[in-house]
């Protein structure tokens, strides 16, 4: 049974501190945006939800407590709407929509709302703690390090430069500023009001378009000192003995944004969809997530990918627009590397480098892109993936609706 | 023996164990001190404990003996589990017997006895040299099992606890009162009273963490220690290459234990300390460095027919390093040392030597001009080796030429006394062919000063075919009073330590041609628990250097000589590229002046890498195998008085990973039918060098092991 695509919608992405545009708004109530604008554009009923399913990767104090289910009831989808917050670390929003089609696609339910939350700027990463990092039998066995480092890591097992991972920077700058230039995020863009009504951000925050080269050579290595005076580079080095020293390319310029949003994206079984009146955008084609080794932690988007072009029949070629979370821009260069892409067929409205990375809600706001950016160019299909924390990928395959 | 006295409302608790020199916790003082705790606790008319002993020290730990036994008994983790708690209990009952308890550290308290002290309720400190607190368990390979890994962090904070547990440093008191591990000092001869006084103004009778809303003092686990445990987790494996279980498991203990109320955290203590008792690990330190190590510093290879020797006054001729370096070390415990060299201003330069051992420790407050003036007024340098007739014992370091050193030996023989012993520093050179320049073979011996002689601990004594036991006995005399740990060994070539220590090197070196990559090769050196990586070790000793002394065993044993798995690189290295070793600033490494060497890419070109290469596992493995058949061959050979010597030799000498215990518990803890099975796998693939000694084959066949 498919998974129709009905409709993608996203809040701004504001600047994940305490000053950025979105940061006096609640976890809930930045989740209710676009929550209300999906319910406000297709008039579905009250009620008539069958789940709404929001990642969120810090789902503690006001983002925690099923974060899905409050929502779902103070956006006024009606008491009858059950929600659940799931977590996978950066593609929870992409998996919640994975999750939402695989509800729909086993005949399970019929309307779906999925996407995900983060307010970086209020619950900081790393608030929900874990053992992963703090545990020192399971750090140790692990390999912890730091995602960052991870970063580096892969840079350095796999040949990319700082230049290299500048340029990536520097494109993802420019793709933005041409893609808010010509509007393409405008269809999915929901502005977020305060309760009176008093518009807050309208659209995102993060972008500095007026980047240049020598901008980002001047910024300092994030991960060096954490690396080098704490003891991970020796501990990723214990995992990768091969590597003599690590090269830390990675700063805050090459890097995501830490950033606060929302994004919600309304699915529909053939049934719901003509219950409802609801017109199809696209549709769900295939889903896969894989784990890999957890230290480098960073490699699995590309084999995410493929297992989902395999399970959809189709092959690398056959894709029209590529979207790879820009966690780090060494992650964007192995991902084209392993799947022999050029870097201009990836994330042409640019990426998180640029946009920022609300981690909850990242895999739901690029999914989003796509499907607009496969409207755009008339492109069939289109490929999404993230990489994942502890080693893991997340893809999804979706066709437009002609 | 352990008692309880009592003055009229104050009881102390008196540790006093007979027939031995310092307390320790064994079954006997368990039952004692149980005892001790009840009858307090019993009596309505006391009103306070003291905590004392009657030793110079407090209490040192846990008997070692007894440790070694049960961590390698063989016993079930049941078992273990049943007894692991016994301390821990006995030390609950007296911080919650209901009345004070107050410790008074006279001496050391260390290990379990500074358990006992974190139970007290107040802990008073002699202010003595003497004196002082730690919880060493981890240089052991365990933990502590008394409830300090959890009374610490919550007396302290964790990241106090964690400097404490993680190194097993001991600190003196002004150190100890500081960082709060005791909550008073008082001069020696008024501890009791002081001890008294607590109890008798103050006391307290309940725990910190038995009081309701007790709090982890500087942040518990969902606060900063959270981000403490992650860091020094970290740097625990950086540092041990996750070779030492012992560390994480204080960690563990730490931060599993904090989340949970003391009773319930002393569980997890105990479940950590059993899976150590379980793990090879801690028996093989136990017995390696602190029993075998121990009996090899009291002397057990001292021949018994020799009695008590003068030794006031050595001689040294040659002020190079190694005999500047000694000079230093015998005048530091005390000795006259007179120094000969060409010239008295040549000689003279082992006060040069001195002064700059001296000036770093000065800089760091940790010595005076004074005491350096004084270790130098006990070197007289000389070139008259008549100055040499108040020696008892000379060490000859000149360079390292059979002409040079004979000519050097005869003069000291001829100007010493009969009973004179001469010994040649040599690292090298066979003593029994040095002793033919001698009158008195007999009276000759090596002795084998590692580089820097104030930093390595083994001193190798080489026993030449005439040498008579008093002269033995007279070189052990004086590795003892250097405070160095000696080895015996028998006259072969290499000895026993440069040639298995130089198996691991030629092993790394080897490796490139292979076509493994440097960076693996170097790793997998560190990772093996070797002090230094492979090729970083061949550039400090030198390329050249290894490479000539290739050269002459190929001189030397014509026909019969064997290139081995480093020969062609060498010759690759410093023949084609010219590159010697550290000391010309290129070898394995660069050696940019403004930062950190690096493996020369240059190896790359001239060895190509191989397309698969190994699991770092592998190269482990061969790295410690190959020193370990080196080891079982010299046992074979008979290079070694006693077998059992060579585990703390090889770990005292060059660093082999201490965590195995040395090569041939090592061996041992693997089973010897697998170790020889895979050595014949090894050598099927990488040559001879792997070929298991028939003696091995041996023992494994009759079901023996090498340290029985």
């Amino acid at each position: 049974m498919d998974t129709l695509i009905i409709d993608a919608l996203r809040t701004p992405r504001g600047r994940g501190k305490a000053s950025g545009g979105l940061a006096t708004v609640t976890p809930v109530e930045l989740a209710c945006h676009p929550l209300r604008a999906l319910k406000a554009r297709h008039q579905f009923p009250e009620d008539s939800v069958d789940e709404v399913i929001l990642g969120c990767v810090e789902p503690v104090g006001e983002q925690g407590g099923d974060i899905g289910r409050i929502a779902a009831l103070i956006a006024g989808l009606g008491e009858g709407v059950p929600g659940m917050q799931i977590n996978r670390f950066c593609s929870s929003g992409l998996d919640a929509i994975n999750l939402a089609a695989a509800k729909i696609g086993s005949g399970q339910a019929d309307l779906v709302i999925a996407g995900g939350v983060e307010s970086m700027s209020r619950v900081a990463m790393g608030a929900s703690g874990g053992a992963w990092a703090t545990d020192p039998q399971i750090a140790s066995a692990l390999h912890f390090i730091p995602q960052g480092i991870s970063g580096d890591l892969v840079a350095t097992k796999y040949g990319f430069s700082r230049t290299d991972c500048d340029a990536v920077a520097l494109r993802s700058q420019a793709c933005t500023a041409q893609a808010i230039k010509e509007g393409r995020f405008e269809r999915s863009l929901v502005p977020v009001y305060d309760p009176n009504g008093i518009e807050l951000l309208a659209h995102d925050e993060h972008p500095r378009p007026a980047t240049t080269a020598d901008d980002l050579a001047a910024l300092r290595p994030s991960f060096a000192m954490l690396g080098e005076n704490y003891g991970f580079n020796d501990v990723a080095r214990l995992r990768y003995p091969e590597i003599e020293r690590i090269d830390h390319v990675h700063h805050a310029g090459n890097s995501s944004g830490v950033v606060d949003g929302a994004a919600a994206v309304l699915l529909a079984s053939a049934d719901g969809a003509q219950k409802h009146g609801l017109t199809a955008r696209g549709r769900i084609v295939s889903c896969a997530s894989v784990g890999s080794e957890p230290c480098i932690m960073l490699t699995a988007p590309a084999q995410a990918a493929e297992q989902a072009l395999a399970r959809a029949g189709l092959s690398v070629s056959d894709i029209d627009a590529w979207e790879i979370n820009e966690a780090f821009a060494a992650v964007v260069l192995r991902f084209c590397q392993e799947l022999g892409l050029d870097l201009d067929q990836v994330n042409r409205c640019g990426g998180a480098i640029a946009l920022g990375h609300p981690l909850g809600a990242t895999g739901a706001m690029i999914f989003g892109t796509a499907l607009d950016e496969l409207e755009r160019t008339g492109g069939r299909y289109a490929c999404v993936a993230l990489c994942v924390g502890a080693g893991q990928g997340t893809a999804t395959v979706i066709e437009r609706c002609s | 023996m352990i008692r309880l006295e009592r003055y009229d409302a104050i009881a102390h608790l008196v540790l006093d164990m007979p027939d031995r020199g310092a307390n320790v916790w064994n079954q006997e003082s368990l039952d004692a001190v149980g005892q001790c705790i009840a009858d307090y606790a019993s009596d309505e008319a006391l009103k306070g404990l003291v905590i004392r002993s009657a030793k110079s020290s407090f209490l040192a730990g846990g008997d070692l003996e007894q440790i070694e036994a049960i961590a390698t008994g063989g016993r079930s983790a049941e078992e273990l589990h049943a007894r692991g708690g016994e301390l821990a209990e006995l030390l609950r009952r007296i911080e919650t017997c209901g009345k004070p308890v107050v410790a008074a550290i006279n001496g050391a308290a260390l290990g379990g006895g500074y358990e006992l002290c974190l139970a007290c309720h107040h802990r008073v400190m002699a202010d003595h040299p003497r004196a002082q607190v730690g919880l060493p368990e981890t240089q052991l390979g365990l933990i502590p099992a008394g409830g300090g890994t959890q009374r610490l962090p919550r007396l302290v904070g964790v990241q106090t606890a964690l400097g404490v547990l993680m190194e097993g440093k001991s600190f003196p008191a002004a150190k100890a009162l500081k960082m709060g591990l005791v909550d008073q000092l008082c001069p020696p001869d008024q501890l009791i009273e002081t001890a008294e006084r607590w109890l008798a103004d103050s006391p307290v009778s309940i725990q910190p963490w038995d009081q309701k809303g007790f709090k982890v003092p500087g942040g518990d686990m969902e606060g900063s220690a959270k981000n403490t445990m992650m860091v020094a987790t970290a740097m625990f494996q950086a540092k041990t290459y996750g070779n030492y279980p012992a560390g994480t498991a204080i960690l563990s203990c730490i931060a599993e234990g904090l989340r949970l109320p003391i009773d319930a955290a002393f569980e997890v203590e105990k479940r950590y300390f059993v899976s150590l008792l379980l793990d090879p690990v801690a028996g093989a330190m136990v017995r390696t460095l602190f029993l075998d190590l121990e009996a090899a510093k009291k002397g057990a290879r001292r021949p018994k027919s020799v009695g008590d020797l003068p030794l006031d006054c050595i001689g040294v001729i040659g002020a190079g390093l190694m005999g500047g370096g000694i000079a230093l070390e015998a005048a530091r415990k005390g000795l006259e040392v007179i120094i000969i060299d060409r010239s008295v201003e040549e000689a003279s330069k082992a006060h040069a030597y001195v002064q700059r051992f001296f000036d770093r420790r000065i800089k760091r407050r940790r010595a005076t001009q004074e005491e350096c003036d004084a270790v130098k007024a006990r070197i007289k340098p000389s070139a008259d080796y008549a100055d040499l007739k108040t020696a008892q014992l000379v060490i000859e370091a000149v360079f390292e030429d059979r002409a040079t050193k004979a000519k050097v030996s005869s003069a000291a023989e001829r100007h010493t006394t009969d009973d004179a012993v001469i010994a040649s520093n040599t690292s090298t050179l066979p003593i029994t062919g040095l002793a033919e320049a001698v009158d008195k073979p007999e009276q000759f011996i090596g002795l084998h000063f590692f580089s820097p002689v104030e930093r390595m601990a083994l001193v190798e004594i080489i026993r030449g075919e005439k040498t008579d036991e008093r002269t033995l006995a007279l070189a052990l005399d004086l590795v003892a009073r250097l405070g160095k740990v000696p080895v015996v060994v028998n006259d072969a070539r290499g000895f026993f330590t440069s040639r298995v220590f130089g198996t691991y090197i030629t092993e790394g070196v080897g490796m490139l041609t292979e076509g493994i990559a440097p960076a693996l090769i170097e790793q997998a050196g560190r990772m093996s628990g070797m002090p230094m990586p492979p090729l970083a070790l061949a550039d400090e000793v030198g390329l050249a250097l290894m490479h000539q002394v290739g050269e002459q065993t190929k001189a030397d044993l014509g026909d019969a000589y064997q290139a081995n798995a480093a020969t062609p690189v060498l010759n690759q290295l410093v023949v084609e590229a010219k590159r010697i070793g550290k000391s010309g600033g290129a070898g394995f490494y660069d050696y940019p002046s403004d930062g950190d060497k690096h493996l020369w890419t240059g190896l790359n070109e001239r060895f190509e890498l191989a397309a698969d290469q190994p699991k770092v596992e592998h190269l482990i493995q061969r790295f410690l195998t190959t020193q370990a058949l080196e080891s079982v061959r010299c046992v074979e050979q008979g290079v070694m008085i006693e077998a059992a010597d060579i585990d703390y030799a090889a770990i005292m000498g060059w660093g082999f990973a201490p965590y195995t215990g040395g090569p041939l518990t090592m061996i041992d803890n693997e089973g010897l039918p697998e170790f020889v099975a895979r050595c014949d796998q090894l050598a099927a693939r990488y040559g001879e060098r792997f070929t298991p000694p028939q003696l091995l084959r041996d023992l494994a066949q009759s079901g023996q092991s090498l340290r029985g």
